[in-house]
């Protein structure tokens, strides 16, 4: 069985989708992605899903729901380098992922997410947990 | 029986008078008002009554649909559809057929028996009848298919998208959107976001005539998409009246809208960190005062 691997960048995280997704792979990404945030003090997930061709509404979910979890954990989740086939489908399918942030490629996604940390320093919100 | 037997002396008749027919056809022809030349009316004429000739050999002069008739069909088709093209209009087609009508009575006249010669008449007339009816058909089927490929053609030039500024893409939409269109739209815009990396796009509603709570619906559907693929969308170009009718619909567009376009490209500018100077003659600017725009 074969896992998804997550990289540490700075203070995010880094997960690259080049599998087909299946219940048992993605329930294990979001243990795996819960347990990273805490261990590192993550402040940003970012899911890239470039090599995803085909996403149905259960990957839509799994989205959903590891942003809504790392929220909880005070990390933002990006979800970057959609396809515009796969953009199409899911707005089709009803799911906008109103909770995700999105950035076209991993660099931007890098960036918007050193933003956020970078505004949340300068407001001096620093709380440890 | 004696219809059958009419109709042997028919295909006989149009067999045997071949160019005599001709002649007499494309002499009635030429006296109409046509638009093709002599040549191509001789050439089409000549062929056509060759392969009517032969499909009604065996005397069958009643079913075209049968495989007797495969080339008159085929010659009928690609002569209504290059018609079609030519801008004809469907009698004039039609008329093309339907004056072999009159040599073929002179021919029938000539007949002695009365009753042979109305049973050949109406086996004759219903023939044409049949032929005119399907060169009509070939006409209007080419037509319609010319129509198709126009509209697709429309569909395709007006949605384009076109690149405003280093990241900012605009994507006038003219005429009504609907589904289908929807679609081509979408798929456009998100393509053109990967090509060109934009992080803003403005959908510019100018050109669209009437909002209705689909074409909202359409118009959110590709909001959305282009912000799962990480750019952010501005509309423009909402008319008073259909700002009034979006709200009176209860639609909630809760996107950012701009009156203009221009408004929609300030902000655009001033969201990617830009700000536009006026310069005055000497070349020195007059200080930031463009990006102070309302918003």
């Amino acid at each position: 069985m074969d896992s998804i691997p997550i990289l540490k960048i700075g203070s995010a995280l880094l997960v690259t989708i080049q599998v087909d997704m299946h219940d048992q792979l993605a329930t294990q990404l979001q243990e795996d992605l819960t347990t990273r945030i805490v261990e590192h003090h993550a402040r940003g997930v970012l899911i890239d899903i470039s090599a995803l061709e085909i996403v149905d509404s259960f990957i839509g979910r799994m989205l959903a729901n590891i942003a809504s979890v790392s929220r909880l954990l005070d990390a933002d989740t990006v979800v970057v380098g959609m396809r515009p086939e796969v953009a199409i489908t899911l707005v089709e399918l009803g799911l906008g992922l109103p909770g995700v942030k999105t950035a076209l490629n991993a660099e931007r996604g890098l960036a918007l997410i050193g933003g956020v940390a970078r505004d949340e320093a300068a407001a001096g919100d620093g709380d440890d947990d | 029986m004696a219809k059958s037997a009419a109709q042997g002396a028919l295909a006989r008749l149009i067999t045997d008078g071949e160019a005599e027919i001709l002649a007499d056809w494309l002499r009635t022809f030429a006296t109409g008002e046509t638009r093709i030349s002599e040549q191509e009316a001789k050439a089409q004429g000549k062929d056509l009554l060759h392969a009517l000739g032969k499909a009604v050999a065996d005397g069958n002069v009643a079913d075209i649909g049968s495989p007797d008739y495969d080339e008159v069909r085929d010659l009928l088709t690609g002569f209504s559809r290059s018609r079609a093209l030519q801008g004809f209009s469907p009698s004039e087609t039609a008329t093309f057929v339907f004056s072999l009508k009159q040599p073929l009575f002179e021919r029938i006249r000539s007949t002695a028996d009365v009753k042979t010669a109305a049973d050949q008449l109406w086996a004759m007339s219903s023939l044409l009848d049949q032929l005119g009816m399907f060169t009509v058909e070939a006409f209007q089927k080419t037509r319609d298919e010319l129509i198709m490929r126009q509209r697709e053609e429309i569909e395709e030039l007006s949605t384009p998208v076109v690149k405003l500024w280093e990241g900012i893409v605009a994507l006038p939409l003219i005429g009504t959107l609907d589904s289908g269109r929807t679609q081509v739209v979408m798929q456009n815009l998100l393509e053109t976001i990967v090509q060109t990396g934009a992080e803003i796009a403005i959908l510019d509603i100018t050109g669209v005539p009437t909002v209705d709570t689909l074409v909202a619906q359409h118009l959110l559907k590709t909001v959305s998409a282009a912000r799962l693929m990480g750019a952010d969308c501005i509309i423009s170009g909402i008319r008073p009246q259909i700002a009034q009718t979006i709200v009176q619909l209860g639609v909630q567009l809760n996107v950012v809208s701009k009156a203009t376009l221009a408004d929609a490209l300030a902000l655009a500018l001033k969201r990617t960190g830009r700000t536009v100077e006026k310069v005055n003659k000497s070349g020195r600017s007059d200080g930031a005062l463009a990006a102070e725009m309302r918003g």
